[in-house]
């Protein structure tokens, strides 16, 4: 065994690949690959945003000045599909493909070429979805959770995104194959399950809950191609089915998709606090075990995203209390990030800045989460700016948040520069700032009664859209500065030159046992873990 | 530098009106008038409190930590990683807080699903993009009244200056008695609607061939503003709901009134109108329902809703028409939009209607006029 490895170790030590774009298109490198995902991610992240900037531009006064209704609901609609499923969980995707084989001390992924298709599929599902813009009646507006009997009405748009999705849920699933199969076999000697990082371990669960839910969804799609098109009634009361279904169905997609955005950037979290505490992570075992709990309750609460369709109070009550339940798991992440940062020896390089932000910000998403769950309450507040105001705090300030603290953590590690320091820290209080004068204000709309995908609104609601739109404006503009970061590492190759470890603090196999950029081929000899 | 000084004037009054409105502007939940709404409206103060509680308490702890335990200040770093007394506290207690929260809500759980012995009953059905009201049970059983956002496109537009109910007005006002328990039975004739007026605690889902119920009972006289709280397609932020709180007395009058109303309809489905009165009832109409997808121009909206000028269907045989404006056409794959049955509109409305898109924008059909009696020989 180790002596094929010597007769190999030097070839290894350079990449041999095809050059110019046949490079890309035939990797089946982990490296290329995750940095694949990442610029798709990027790209998906700039037109989700656009979208984003239309929706305020239309909001920024009461009256239609922008858009007409249809098309604003084209927009709603596109930006929640686009930034979910071509934005965040392609970032996280390409986060485990960078970051998992060299966490665990493998070489690869375990099946390349699965992963080069796994990537190479979600180009043709953007571009079905972009498509869907110019064909007759556009882009499909019946929301992001695409209720049924409303995509009914809807045009060939509507197809196109289905099929986007059913191509994106494939492109999942494989993808969760190939990690599931890498943790559970190509760990270094001496890596136990229970001394991996928290990286990995958020992602092996996520890659179940993706297994498990993937499935879920593109029945729920496929049933609507068939009721639109080959005269099913799954959701059609007059033919036997029930639009509520289709609701039961995709949330039981859909809350789990809410962990399958958020567990990896817990995972991603937890690298960056102990580096820049410099102090091992707290209660780590409980870590793992609170992860897996939220993953399991993530499966018992689908319907209170449903508790306005008139449930029995049986059925309310048991999915209020699962609900709050969840407070308990995400409660100790919290208070074990804490305890890490508590009697640490920290600085505040800008993936910490991120950290601390993720941790402020996504811990007042939670709270509007607890409220939320509260059904009496959630009458109230659902389907209102509450809400919008509530998902964007766990999943910009979540999800977003940590994926940018883990690109300027590992920026140095992939690219082999240091990323340039001031800017980073403008991009993060810019974005900090303006995402809360953006979203704050939403909770008080929704309490005032301002219903959530509305083009127009009625005069009360003016000052705190207006004041929304600014912020969201100001948030869009802060992120070019994001990209001029990493094209400052990457295309234009500027910056100091990144030590193996920049960061004291970081122990992790990545830092400690590779250069940085590490070599196209990293540890093609395992490493051994005490 | 006088343009300057009077930029600053004019930055500092809109800086200043701005203020006022944001102090105008409502931070809490609408003032409740349910027994309903004000358990709900305790009840998220209840879980406000807690919440800041427990905010305060957690971010002093990370605040004091960053400002305390940084290399900058030469804090070491202290190497520990695990306490089990201090990680069963933090997941016991968070329990208990979480018992105390459940309490109180479940016992307003089961208080909101108990519509049991209402007054009156009432059936209200969401439509793209309007709300219909039956009264089925009670006083003023058998009236119906749909009711259709009031405010004119010209307001939407910018063409005229906003109302005060600006989007949350409507031409027929929901009327219900202070004091009696009002139980609403939703349903909706396409897609999905949720019918929600925050003052009284009520947000049902209104469900195409499906029956789901709600109650209030108000106990203050007023006019109540709501919306449609479900994606419905276009005009989904078009849709208001007004419910009018009035005293019995007012109440009875206006039950009777709407009898004297019903009445007068029967009669004038019965009688043979004339081309002009069709034609003013018709632009009536055709305002109130059609104008949403067929727009004031009749001319629709390219590839969404068809145009009426020209069209072959307004301008073909009556009886045709007729039958498509009773129920309705499904979209096809290439012609996506679908016209919706309108068989919840009164006969005169109807052959009004008809008669008006037959008879405007230069159109000129053979048989112009459609009377009552033909919709009627025709449902």
């Amino acid at each position: 065994m180790s002596a094929v490895t010597d007769r190999h170790g030097h070839h290894d030590d350079h990449a041999h690949y095809q050059g110019g774009i046949m490079r890309w298109i035939t990797t089946t490198n982990h490296k290329d690959i995750g940095t694949l995902y990442l610029w798709f991610s990027g790209t998906m992240f700039l037109v989700g945003g656009i979208l984003a900037m239309g929706i305020r531009a239309e909001l920024f006064m009461p009256g239609l000045q922008v858009w007409n209704p249809e098309f604003f609901n084209q927009l709603t609609t596109m930006h929640g599909l686009i930034m979910v499923f071509g934005a965040i969980m392609p970032a996280f995707v390409g986060f485990a493909n960078w970051q998992v084989p060299m966490m665990i001390g493998a070489p690869d992924m375990a099946f390349g070429r699965l992963n080069n298709w796994s990537f190479w599929l979600l180009p043709f599902a953007a571009s079905l979805l972009i498509i869907s813009f110019f064909v007759p009646g556009g882009a499909t507006g019946a929301g992001w959770t695409l209720y049924a009997p409303l995509t009914v009405q809807m045009g060939p748009g509507m197809d196109l995104a289905i099929f986007a999705l059913h191509i994106m849920g494939a492109s999942s699933i494989l993808g969760s194959i190939n990690i599931i199969t890498t943790i559970l076999n190509m760990r270094a000697p001496g890596m136990t399950l229970m001394k991996m990082p928290l990286f990995p371990w958020t992602w092996l669960i996520t890659a179940y809950l993706l297994i498990a839910v993937m499935p879920v969804l593109a029945g729920a799609v496929t049933m609507t191609l068939t009721d639109r098109h080959f005269g099913t009634s799954f959701f059609n009361a007059a033919g036997g089915g029930d639009p509520v279904m289709f609701q039961h169905i995709f949330w039981f997609f859909g809350h789990p998709e809410v962990y399958i955005m958020i567990l990896p950037g817990f995972g991603i979290i937890s690298a960056i606090i102990p580096a820049f505490a410099r102090k091992p992570l707290f209660g780590y075992s409980s870590m793992v075990y609170a992860t897996a709990s939220i993953a399991i309750l993530s499966f018992m609460v689908w319907a209170h995203h449903m508790f306005t369709v008139g449930m029995p109070a049986a059925g309310i009550l048991f999915f209020m209390y699962a609900t709050i339940l969840i407070a308990v798991p995400t409660g100790v992440k919290v208070f074990n990030w804490l305890a890490t940062m508590w009697q640490g020896s920290m600085t505040f390089e800008t993936p910490m800045l991120w950290a601390c932000g993720f941790i402020f910000v996504f811990t007042m998403g939670g709270f509007t989460g607890l409220i939320l769950a509260i059904q009496p309450v959630d009458i109230q507040l659902q389907d209102t700016y509450y809400v919008v105001a509530h998902f964007h705090y766990v999943l910009v300030a979540g999800s977003l948040f940590a994926i940018f603290g883990g690109v300027y953590f590992w920026l140095p590690k992939w690219t082999g520069r240091m990323y340039d320091e001031t800017l980073g820290k403008w991009h993060f209080w810019l974005s900090m700032i303006f995402f809360n004068i953006t979203f704050f204000p939403m909770h008080f709309l929704g309490l005032a009664g301002m219903p959530r995908r509305i083009a127009d609104y009625s005069l009360q609601f003016a000052d705190y859209n207006m004041v929304a739109s600014i912020g969201a404006f100001g948030f869009g503009l802060s992120q070019l500065i994001f990209f001029w970061v990493v094209l400052k590492c990457t295309v234009l190759a500027q910056g100091a030159k990144a030590p193996g470890n920049p960061w004291e603090g970081a122990d992790t196999l990545e830092w400690t046992h590779l250069p940085s950029p590490p070599p196209y081929h990293s540890f093609e000899t395992p490493p051994t873990v005490r | 530098m006088r343009a300057m000084s009077r930029l600053v004037t004019a930055a500092a009054s809109a800086a200043v009106a701005f203020h006022s409105g944001l102090a105008a502007a409502q931070h809490n939940l609408p003032p409740p008038v349910t027994p309903i709404a004000r358990e709900i409206y305790d009840l998220h103060l209840l879980m406000l409190g807690i919440c800041a509680v427990i905010f305060v308490g957690v971010f002093s702890v990370m605040f004091y930590s960053i400002y305390a335990h940084r290399k900058s200040v030469g804090h070491k770093a202290v190497q520990f990683h695990e306490n089990t007394t201090v990680e069963i506290v933090w997941t016991i207690v968070p329990f208990f807080i979480l018992i105390g929260m459940a309490w109180p809500a479940t016992k307003t759980v089961l208080a909101l699903k108990d519509s049991s012995n209402p007054d009156i009953t009432i059936k209200a059905t969401g439509y793209q993009w309007k709300w219909g009201y039956d009264y089925l049970k009670g006083e003023g059983e058998g009236l119906s009244l749909l009711s259709n956002l009031a405010t004119p496109a010209d307001q939407v537009y910018g063409r005229q200056p906003k109302g005060e109910h600006y989007l949350l007005e409507v031409d027929q006002n929901l009327v219900v008695p202070v004091g009696k328990r009002i139980r609403i039975l939703l349903t909706a004739g396409d897609v999905i609607h949720a019918w929600w007026v925050p003052a009284f605690g009520v947000k049902q889902d209104a469900i195409p061939g499906f029956v789901r119920d709600a109650w209030f009972k108000a106990e203050k006289e007023g006019i109540y503003r709501g919306q449609c709280a479900e994606l419905c397609g276009k005009d989904h932020g078009f849709m208001p709901i007004v419910v009018e709180v009035v005293s019995p007395e007012k109440y009875a009058a206006w039950v009777a009134g709407q009898k004297k109303k019903l009445a007068s309809a029967t009669e004038d489905a019965a009688k043979q109108w004339t081309l002009a009165e069709l034609m003013a009832r018709g632009e009536k109409a055709y305002r109130d329902t059609c104008i949403a997808c067929h727009q004031a121009s009749g001319a629709g909206i390219p590839n969404a809703f068809p145009s009426l000028v020209g069209s072959k269907v307004v301008l073909g045989s009556k009886d045709e028409q007729i039958k498509l404006v009773l129920h309705g056409r499904k979209g096809t794959f290439t012609k996506t939009s679908e016209m919706p049955p309108q068989a919840t509109l009164s006969d005169t409305d109807i052959a009004a209607a008809i008669t008006y898109t037959r008879n405007t924008w230069g159109n000129k059909a053979k048989d112009g006029v459609v009377q009552p009696a033909d919709v009627k020989a025709a449902r």
